[in-house]
């Protein structure tokens, strides 16, 4: 066992198969000889793409809360909701936790998620020494729950699949929902493209920089 | 980077660092894959066919599956979220299945060829955009909001996908990805170093 990364010996890992490889001597990089994937030390232009997904996550989230996602049609007239506005519908003495899942699930998760990565972001471009383990935590929970955010464009499409009762009352989506749906996929794209070995590769452990 | 013991069945190695998984052997991985996978290509069928849910309002009777609700998205203007709805609830899960059910068989060689490699180099991104699980409970969000106005009634697809949930959190839980790759065919030119190769493995 070595405490130095595989990088900072020169070798390659995997990130399809696992394997270990020295690159050739006369490419930088190359391919897995076992699987074929292409090899970098760390994934390319990581950070900047990273940061490029945040940014466009960050910029949708604004139309996607304050635009409508569905509109309801009844013989009386039409009405918009916007998510939180779902949410507090669906509060009742019987509803509420639902509601919560909901609240979780659309309005928390993204926020946090924009906010997570910005931070791990900023603190790698900066080369923390602080935290690894923190961090390491942090990028693992952010990429496990951010599928969640989901939830609301299911609600959406299954409520405007059923509700079809014309002319008495129908649901059709408002545009607030595209803007939604492009947050979840933005900020997933954000999660793949940051390389987590990035957060352990500092000064501190006396280890040279693959960008 | 560290060298990896070699593991009696059930236990894991892990990262000493960052404290990830990096193996877990697994009691007859290969078999249990091919029966869950199978068990879940059967389940996706009949999700995928039968209504999924039901409403009665004032004399009208609607029904819904899957493909009808990003068909409804289509054709009320929202292309791109349809689409992704397609991809995520039925492409991804889809592909998930079929790659594994063909990934199982094609690793019972004693040396796996090399599209058993390619096809497992691209599984993970399948699994990764598999949401059937955030379905089910949007689904039942959905059906809960709708309660307050009309009669709604579960269909057989909601069980099967319910069901569906468990098997692919089964297979996720019994293939072991690590094993397979040990066996399969190099690239054409680069031949396995056989004693070495074991040693120098890191977690993808």
């Amino acid at each position: 066992m070595s405490d130095a990364s595989a990088a900072a010996l020169g070798l390659q890992g995997c990130e399809a198969c696992g394997l270990l490889s020295r690159p050739p001597a006369a490419a930088d990089e190359g391919r897995c000889p076992r699987c074929d994937e292409e090899l970098t030390f760390r994934k390319p232009a990581s950070v900047e793409r990273a940061w490029a997904f945040v940014i466009a996550a960050a910029i949708c989230y604004v139309p996607a809360n304050l635009l409508p996602v569905m509109t309801t049609t009844t013989a009386t007239g039409s009405d918009s909701d916007t998510i939180l506005q779902g949410v507090v519908l669906l509060w009742s003495p019987t509803g509420w936790p639902l509601s919560i899942i909901v609240l979780v699930a659309s309005i928390m998760i993204p926020s946090a998620k924009i906010l997570a990565l910005v931070y791990l972001l900023i603190s790698v471009q900066r080369g923390s020494a602080h935290n690894h383990h923190e961090r390491m935590r942090l990028y693992r929970i952010v990429a496990i729950i951010g599928r969640w955010s989901m939830i609301d464009v299911f609600v959406d499409t299954f409520t405007v699949s059923l509700v079809q009762l014309q002319p008495l009352m129908s649901v059709s989506p408002a545009p607030g929902l595209f803007f939604f749906a492009a947050v979840v996929v933005l900020t997933m794209l954000a999660v793949e493209s940051f390389d987590p070995r990035l957060i352990w590769d500092c000064p501190a452990f006396g280890e040279v920089r693959h960008a | 980077m560290q060298r990896l013991p070699d593991l009696a069945v059930g236990a894991s190695a892990r990262c000493p660092r960052c404290d990830r998984e990096l193996w877990r052997r697994r009691d007859r991985s290969l078999e249990r894959t091919l029966a869950l996978s199978l068990a879940a290509a059967i389940l996706y069928v009949v999700a995928n066919s039968v209504p999924m849910l039901s409403l009665d309002a004032v004399g009208h009777r609607a029904s819904t599956t899957v493909i009808g609700g990003a068909q409804q998205l289509w054709h009320d203007g929202r292309e791109a979220v349809a689409a992704l709805v397609l991809f995520t609830a039925v492409v991804a899960p889809g592909l998930q299945i079929v790659l594994m059910l063909v990934i199982g068989l094609g690793a019972r060689r004693a040396r796996p060829r090399r599209w058993v490699a390619m096809l497992l180099r691209h599984h993970p991104t399948t699994t990764l955009w598999s949401m059937i699980e955030v379905m089910i409970i949007g689904v039942l969000v959905a059906l809960i909001k709708i309660a307050d106005y009309a009669t709604v009634v579960p269909g057989t697809a909601l069980f099967a996908l319910g069901a569906l949930v468990f098997l692919l959190a089964g297979l996720q839980a019994s293939f072991d990805r690590r094993e397979v790759w040990q066996r399969v065919e190099w690239v054409a030119g680069a031949a396995p170093p056989d004693e070495l190769h074991a040693a120098v493995e890191v977690a993808p």
